[in-house]
């Protein structure tokens, strides 16, 4: 028996890759020793593909993409086919789950310095990967057919109308396939979270692995375990992928399943925060809910989309703020990787885009009042500071630098704000001016007067 | 230590949800899903009362009945009115265009009710209908959560008539804003507040009060309608039961399994310095 397993396994292996896969892979890819907790989400993240590719595909087996159909298909689903809620609240909850474990896997890349040379490309394909699971996200999320999936899916189509020369109104007619959301759009939203998406976000994965494996793992250290080898050629920092970190990682999943049990099982709506009270009402289309709101996890650039006065720039604006995590690599050029050994200021300006982007997350379920609206503009603006500053504390900076650049942003906050001046909110514009202004004296001025920007020296081996 | 202490912020976040509604402070419905005999009594009331009007088509006879503790004949015998056999789903005979030409619009289906508008909602809602003889109010009531509803007081036979009796209101307020229901003896208080020309607040107390009495005293009529929550608490999610049931020994089971594999882990990192 014994024999006839390791025959096959060879007559295999002499045909296909097996061993090699294995090895390169696994058992003699070496990653750092001294990960973190920072380091259990990329893992995370690939169990959750798994458990909604899974779960998706047995719902698939029971939804019908109708509009006469799909709300009471869900219904079914949860009544009558046997372990249907489980499925279907596994899926739901997955989703959210995908983007907090993804969110977390992103700050770690910001935290370590993971994007930088040479891994801008695992970068560039793991932001790929989260415009995928974006879009995901937002066909999936019309499929219940509830009224917050119509509405949802209405508002964010017609945020494309807003572009300019007719092309806007034509291009969201031909997202919808009709005038209003209808049967059309939903059945080529089916096809698109079903097949399309699911297609290439598949391909991202595997290409973001293979490029990870191709210049190996970052660690909290920032220090690259390939300078140093042992006479075998073998990192001594590293460790053999395969079994170190594949139990370590079980032990993570093993947490990460209970709490997603939890919430599976006890609290499978979040309180609304995963599944909305208003998405238990059947779509229709001629009645507007009294609050549209997208799910948690587009609500940061949707607070930024509506707190700028103007439909096009505040459309402009939350692509932007989308899409400019793609050129951080090439705006972060300083020498150090971690913000272990980054200075204070750096830690600073990390753990307030942090703030920023979930108090903006939170306005972004809110609804609008002049305040949140002054308070998610002012937010916005530090948003993209963020990556301003990101470039300028690449190097030393002079202090004629940073007293220009200084007085160069705050005169462009004054034209901004006198294009959007607004009488009945002057004294609100006045208050909320602080808060750009404070943070550019503490991020721009303070470097100067201070030593608070002074990096620290970078260890030759991993610490622990 | 880490684990205990996520669960306890995720259970304190879900806890704190948004529910759908008017905004103002609710009663509690207090429901519970255990109360198997409370289920039972609310079915009832279903079937009798508004069945007639409002389908429950997510719903079979004969999985309520299993869920509810009762076999097919007690479901059969006492509860299936508008259907011929007990594996239908609740579906009602009225057609939806004759509906909308009598109510103004066509009763919706109850089944997901009670999670689109939430328990409290509906318990405040079926308690708070009082008389309107204001013309324009085809029934001769109307609803303190839900204003100018279309529905006619079904209910009215078992609570009698209800009576809205408007407290006394500063008349050099600005403006009176509803904050919410609270409970009173037989009464049910609105409790508003009144803005005075000065910007201070004065409280405002409204009342509805049963001005002639039904087949139910009031603290009767507020339990069935507890009862009648409870049921369509239940209607909304009927796996719920067996959810949290299933969900106990599951995460039980994950426990055991986390600390296995950190056991592992730990064994298999002693050697890495």
């Amino acid at each position: 028996m014994r024999s006839l397993l390791v025959g096959l396994f060879e007559w295999t292996d002499a045909r296909f890759p097996v061993s090699k896969l294995w090895n390169e892979h696994l058992a003699r890819y070496y990653a750092p020793k001294n990960f973190n907790f920072w380091y259990f989400f990329g893992s995370l993240a690939l169990l959750v593909l798994v458990i909604q590719l899974v779960t998706g595909i047995w719902l698939a087996m029971f939804y019908k993409p109708d509009a006469n159909l799909a709300f009471e298909s869900v219904e079914y689903i949860m009544r009558d086919v046997e372990w249907g809620w489980l499925i279907r609240y596994m899926h739901s909850t997955g989703a959210s789950a995908f983007f907090i474990v993804v969110y977390l896997h992103m700050f770690r890349a910001l935290l370590y310095g993971s994007y930088k040379a040479p891994r801008e490309l695992i970068w560039l394909l793991g932001m790929l990967i989260y415009l995928c699971l974006m879009a995901e996200a937002f066909f999936g999320y019309l499929l219940p057919w509830g009224q917050m999936s119509y509405w949802g899916a209405q508002v964010i189509i017609s945020l494309f109308g807003a572009l300019p020369f007719g092309i806007g109104e034509a291009l969201a007619l031909w997202i919808r396939g009709d005038y209003v959301v209808s049967d059309a759009t939903l059945s080529r939203f089916y096809s698109l979270h079903v097949v399309g998406i699911p297609l290439v976000l598949l391909g991202l994965v595997v290409a973001h692995m293979i490029a990870l494996h191709e210049v190996g793992s970052n660690n909290p250290d920032g220090v690259e375990i390939k300078k140093n080898k042992d006479a075998n050629g073998v990192p001594m920092d590293g460790v053999p992928f395969h079994p170190y970190y594949t139990v370590k990682d079980l032990w993570g999943a093993g947490v990460f399943l209970v709490l997603f049990a939890i919430v599976v099982f006890y609290a499978p709506e979040f309180g609304g925060w995963f599944l909305e009270s208003a998405n238990f009402v059947p779509a229709n289309p001629l009645q507007t809910p009294e609050h549209i709101l997208p799910v948690w996890y587009f609500t940061p650039y949707y607070a930024i989309l509506r707190a700028i006065p103007d439909k096009l720039t505040g459309v402009i604006a939350m692509f932007a703020a989308t899409l400019i995590f793609f050129v951080i690599p090439w705006l972060d050029r300083h020498p150090v990787k971690s913000a272990r050994y980054r200075s204070k200021l750096f830690n600073l300006l990390l753990v307030l885009f942090a703030v920023t982007f979930v108090i903006l997350g939170w306005l972004g379920t809110e609804p609008p009042t002049p305040g949140k609206s002054e308070l998610g503009l002012r937010l916005g603006e530090l948003y993209f500071s963020f990556f301003l500053m990101l470039w300028v504390y690449s190097r030393e900076r002079t202090a004629g630098f940073s007293y220009g650049l200084f007085a160069g942003l705050v005169v462009l906050l004054a034209i901004f704000d006198s294009i959007r001046y607004d009488e009945a909110k002057q004294g609100l514009m006045m208050w909320s001016a602080l808060l750009p202004l404070g943070y550019y004296v503490v991020f721009l001025l303070l470097p100067v007067h201070t030593r608070l920007n002074e990096s620290r020296a970078v260890p030759e081996r991993v610490t622990s | 230590m880490k684990r205990t202490v996520m669960a306890f912020v995720l259970a304190a976040w879900a806890t704190t949800g948004w529910g759908a509604g008017s905004g103002i402070g609710l009663l509690s419905a207090n429901t519970s899903l255990e109360d198997t005999t409370s289920l039972q009594r609310g079915a009832r009331l279903y079937m009798n009362y508004c069945l007639g009007c409002h389908s429950l088509s997510f719903m079979r006879y004969d999985r309520m009945g299993r869920d509810l503790g009762l076999t097919n004949e007690q479901v059969s015998e006492n509860l299936l009115y508008a259907a011929d056999k007990v594996t239908s789903p609740m579906k009602i005979a009225m057609r939806s265009e004759s509906a909308r030409e009598w109510f103004g619009v066509a009763p919706p289906d109850l089944s997901v009710i009670s999670r689109a508008r939430g328990p409290d909602w509906l318990y405040s809602y079926l308690t708070t209908f009082y008389a309107d003889s204001n013309p324009s109010r085809p029934f001769g009531v109307n609803n303190v959560v839900f204003g100018d509803v279309g529905m006619p007081h079904v209910l009215a036979p078992l609570q009698g008539r209800q009576e809205y009796v408007e407290g006394e209101s500063p008349p050099d307020a600005t403006e009176v804003h509803t904050l919410g229901l609270k409970i009173d003896g037989d009464d049910i208080v609105v409790r508003k507040s009144a803005t005075m020309p000065d910007g201070s607040h004065v409280a405002v107390e409204d009342r509805l009060t049963v001005a002639a009495p039904g087949e139910m005293t009031a603290g009767e009529y507020r339990k069935a309608m507890r009862d009648l929550v409870n049921f369509l608490a239940y209607a909304g999610e009927p796996s719920r039961i067996e959810r949290q049931a299933v969900g106990f020994w599951v995460v039980a089971f994950l426990i055991v399994l986390a600390l296995l594999l950190r056991a592992l882990y730990k064994e298999y990192w002693r050697d890495v310095h």
